[in-house]
Formats: structure tokens, C-alpha cells, sequence
């Protein structure tokens, strides 16, 4: 299943950031370029504090990059909001709202009518799991649940490109492997284009068709490795054992980079 | 439910025995009821004249209702605008803060001066102390929404109003609802106050009135009427908070059986 064909639809050359903290300068994006295509599922992997968080807050235009750009459709912009929707560890879900009105809050905001926008969440709700939960409120579902109604939220705003930044990374490594088969299940039926940011390199692995590796802080990418596997994908193959080495080589260079 | 049952049982229970010694000292010590009446006396006189008690006890209702609803409106709407405006919060919040230290007992007669006899100046009085409560707790709400959902509602490209009526408000209300339970307690405390002072009508009055009149076991029948008020009110907020905030109660429900 080889996506990279024409132009892509995401360009990014050359991100850097800087944060000053009083007169210490520290230099947390070194010239970041990646690129994705329509549909491509791609995962960021690097270790712990290598920017990844800024990168991710830089495409969802919170923060402004010092130098680069972000090329969408070919044509340049200032980051990638309207176009992606967002998800991360937190599920930031509202406590007053149920699980069907937590779901459709993307859409609420981009305007539709809350009673259509319900009907259409109300038919998602089985691939997602949550088919007898639309009325629970966050409070009362599992962990796994709430993500799933996060993941929920982040499809039906419709966007073409996801961000998901260590989606499933406060989840037990039970619950972890079920919503990464969910998400497989939902990026193949609605296929926007993926960008996943994740310290797990498994979970990269049995996800991505292709994984960025960054280095450690200032975090640039210091390689790429396609994964052309049929999905599923067991992590117990032997050619998926030869990929898990390889980024474990080049991360361990990192971490060792980072130790004193 | 087990808790349940010591939460209101064991307070009553408290109750009945205070209630028992109390009678059994007055009768041992023989005090005249003109100092001290006994429970029973006073639940008979509660009982006796009972029209005459609910008669007064619905003025005072009346002018905690209203002085509460003043409140809540000015009070919310202040804190919106406070809460919208950093030089409003500066020039508003230390005087709201330091209108605080002037006791009410101090105004009042101004009041009734500006208001007149009548319920305006206890309408007045409830809501000048109540409103602190509510502006502060309102405030400090709307402030504690959570950086990452706003950070989301920013993605998702909300509009101010969006941000402000799906988010904001939302979190706000737990903080008020704590707002209007201290409110409730202490805007009993205006309206007796106002009429003290100066009334023709109200519990308060008749306290003054019954006092007066060495009718003691009157004046204790009154305050017995306004503590049920107050608890009375408290409860309507209470069963309004269910229902408004229904999320509060599931989490603390969720936490308690396990």
C-alpha cells in the first residue's frame, strides 16, 4: 500500500524555534523538514524533550516558528488551522458534556446544528466503541473510552490532516495496542492524512507507513525509514524485527547524546 | 447509603437530645419562661400562632427572594465584565474587596433612610451582602478553565462567544453555585438586619417587637422560623445545583463508592 505518489500534500522545510529564558537561549527546533502525503499515516519518534510538543504546537499555529515554513496544497501558510484537527494525551474532554456532545463539539463550533450533528455522531458511534455510552459522562468511562471519544471528536471535525501527539501514551499497554488497532480501523474508513508524534517506536512500527526519527534537543530529523508491511502488522515479524532494531540504533545514539 | 443515614440521622439524633436537656433544665431550674422558655413551649407557640408566623416569615422571603436575585444578576454581571476587561479587574476588584470591611450594621440605617420602611431597603440589604460572594466565586470560575481546552477551542477555531458559552461559563458554575450557598447563609442575615433597624413587618420585626414584650417564647418561635428558612433555601440550592450541575455529583458519587 504505497501512498507516495504526486506531489505531497504537506510540505515542511525548515522549522526552527528558539525559546529565551531570561539571557539563556535554548534552541529546541533545529531546521525540521518533513513531508507528507494525501492519506499517509506518518510517526515523529524521538526521545523525551526533543521538541516534538513544539513542533506539533508550531503546525497548530499556537506558537510561531522562527524560521521555515509550512507548504499545504503547494502554497504557503502560516500554520495548518481550519485544515487539521488536533489530539493529545489529554483528552481534554468537558466534564458536562456526555459522551455524544463531547463528540460532536468540533462540529458545534464549525456551526452545524447540534440536533444533525448528534444524528451523525450517533451512527460513529459503534466503530468507536461507545455504542450504550452516549449519554455517560466522562467521568464515568474508562480511560480507553474517553480517548476513543477523543479520537471521535478529532474525526468528525472532518479535517484532512491529524495531529496526534502521543495519542495513547497515559494508556496501559493493553488498552494501548486495542486503540491502536481503532485507529487503524478509522484512519482506513474516513483517511486523512496522519501525523503522530510518539516515543513508542512499536507503536510507530504497526502504525505508519513511514517514521520520521528526530534527534534529541534541538531536535531535527536525523533519518526516515519507509514501512511498506501489510497491515495488520504482528511486531513479532521478522522483517518488523530488522525495522525496530535499525530505529532503536539510531534513537539509542540520541539518548546517549543526551546523557552527560 | 450507609453514610447517608449517619449524615442526617446523627445531626437529628444530636438534635432531639440538646432539645431533651434543655427542657429538663428549664423545668429542674424552674426558669420563668420570660427568661428562657422551654423547646416544648416554643414548638406550642410556633404551633399557636402559626398564621401570625408566616405571615411575617413571607415578608422576610420575600425580601431575601428579591435581594438574592439582585445579586445574582448585578453580582454575575460584573463578574463577566471583570472578567472580560484586565482594567476593569484592576479597578474593580480591590474596591468589591474593600467594600467588605464596611459592616452592614453601619449602612443600614442609611439605607432605610434612602429606601424607606418598607421591603426596598431589605432588598438592598440582602443584596449588598450576597453580592460579594457571588462576584468573587464568579471570577475565580470563569478564571479556572483549563489552558489545554482553550488551547483546543483555538484549533477548532471557537469564536470568543464560543469559547465563552461552551467552556467558560460551563466551568464557571460549580464555583458559583459555592458563591450562592455562603450567599444563601448570610442573606438571611441582610434581611433580619434591614428590619431590625427599621420595619413594620418581617421575622425580624417581630423579634424586636416580641422581645419588647418580654414574649420570649415568640421571639425563640422566629428564630426557629428563619433558621428553617435558611435551610429551606439552602436545600432549593442544593436540588438546583443537581440539576444544573449534574457532572459535580456524578464525579463525587463515582469517588465516594469506591
Amino acid at each position: 500500500m504505497n501512498k507516495r505518489t504526486g506531489d505531497p500534500l504537506l510540505q515542511i522545510n525548515g522549522l526552527s524555534r528558539a525559546f529565551s529564558n531570561g539571557k539563556d537561549k535554548l534552541q529546541v527546533l533545529q531546521s525540521v523538514s518533513l513531508d507528507a502525503c494525501e492519506g499517509e499515516f506518518i510517526a515523529i519518534i524521538g526521545p523525551s524533550g526533543c521538541g516534538k510538543s513544539t513542533f506539533f504546537n508550531i503546525l497548530a499555529g499556537l506558537i510561531s516558528p522562527d524560521e521555515g515554513n509550512i507548504m499545504l496544497d503547494g502554497k504557503k501558510v502560516p500554520h495548518l488551522r481550519g485544515r487539521m484537527a488536533y489530539m493529545q494525551q489529554k483528552d481534554l474532554l468537558l466534564p458536562w458534556r456526555n459522551t455524544l456532545d463531547n463528540a460532536i463539539l468540533g462540529m458545534e463550533i464549525q456551526g452545524r446544528h447540534k440536533r444533525s450533528a448528534r444524528e451523525q455522531a450517533r451512527e460513529l458511534l459503534k466503530i468507536f466503541g461507545l455504542e450504550g455510552f452516549e449519554e455517560h459522562y466522562p467521568q464515568e468511562l474508562s480511560g480507553g473510552m474517553r480517548q476513543r471519544v477523543a479520537l471521535m471528536r478529532t474525526i468528525l471535525c472532518k479535517k484532512d490532516i491529524l495531529l496526534l501527539d502521543e495519542p495513547f501514551g497515559a494508556l496501559d499497554a493493553m488498552t494501548r495496542g486495542i486503540m491502536q488497532r481503532w485507529l487503524l480501523k478509522v484512519w482506513g474508513q474516513f483517511g486523512p492524512s496522519v501525523l503522530l508524534v510518539t516515543h513508542d517506536v512499536e507503536e510507530a512500527l504497526i502504525l505508519a507507513d513511514r517514521i520520521y526519527v528526530m534527534t534529541s534537543r534541538p531536535g531535527s530529523i536525523k533519518g526516515s525509514l519507509q514501512v511498506s508491511f501489510e497491515r495488520p502488522r504482528r511486531i513479532t515479524q521478522a522483517d518488523m524485527v530488522d525495522c525496530k532494531k535499525y530505529l532503536l540504533e539510531l534513537l539509542e545514539e540520541e539518548i546517549m547524546v543526551g546523557q552527560p | 447509603m450507609k453514610a447517608r443515614f449517619y449524615n442526617t440521622g446523627l445531626p437529628i439524633a444530636l438534635l432531639v437530645i440538646l432539645g431533651l436537656g434543655w427542657e429538663a433544665s428549664v423545668r429542674l431550674f424552674e426558669i420563668p419562661p420570660y427568661v428562657l422558655p422551654g423547646p416544648l413551649q416554643i414548638l406550642e407557640v410556633m404551633w399557636q400562632r402559626m398564621d401570625l408566623l408566616a405571615a411575617h416569615g413571607l415578608v422576610t422571603l420575600t425580601e431575601i427572594g428579591l435581594g438574592f436575585w439582585v445579586a445574582l444578576v448585578v453580582g454575575f454581571t460584573l463578574a463577566v465584565l471583570i472578567h472580560s476587561s484586565q482594567i476593569l479587574e484592576w479597578a474593580f476588584l480591590p474596591l468589591i474587596i474593600s467594600s467588605q470591611t464596611i459592616p452592614v450594621f453601619a449602612i443600614a440605617p442609611l439605607l432605610i433612610l434612602w429606601f424607606g420602611y418598607g421591603i426596598g431597603s431589605k432588598v438592598v440589604m440582602t443584596a449588598i451582602i450576597v453580592f460579594f460572594t457571588i462576584v468573587i466565586n464568579t471570577v475565580e470560575g470563569l478564571k479556572a478553565a483549563d489552558p489545554d481546552t482553550l488551547a483546543l477551542l483555538k484549533i477548532l477555531e471557537a469564536t470568543p462567544g464560543q469559547v465563552f458559552f461552551k467552556v467558560r461559563i460551563p466551568q464557571s458554575l460549580p464555583f458559583v453555585f459555592s458563591g450562592i450557598k455562603i450567599g444563601v447563609a448570610v442573606s438571611v442575615i441582610g434581611a433580619v438586619i434591614g428590619e431590625w433597624v427599621g420595619a413594620r413587618e418581617g421575622l425580624g420585626y417581630l423579634m424586636i417587637h416580641a422581645n419588647a414584650q418580654l414574649q420570649v417564647e415568640l421571639v425563640f418561635a422566629s428564630i426557629a422560623w428563619l433558621s428553617i428558612l435558611g435551610t429551606g433555601l439552602y436545600g432549593v440550592v442544593v436540588v438546583l445545583e443537581r440539576l444544573l450541575v449534574p457532572w459535580r455529583q456524578r464525579a463525587a458519587s463515582l469517588i465516594s463508592e469506591s
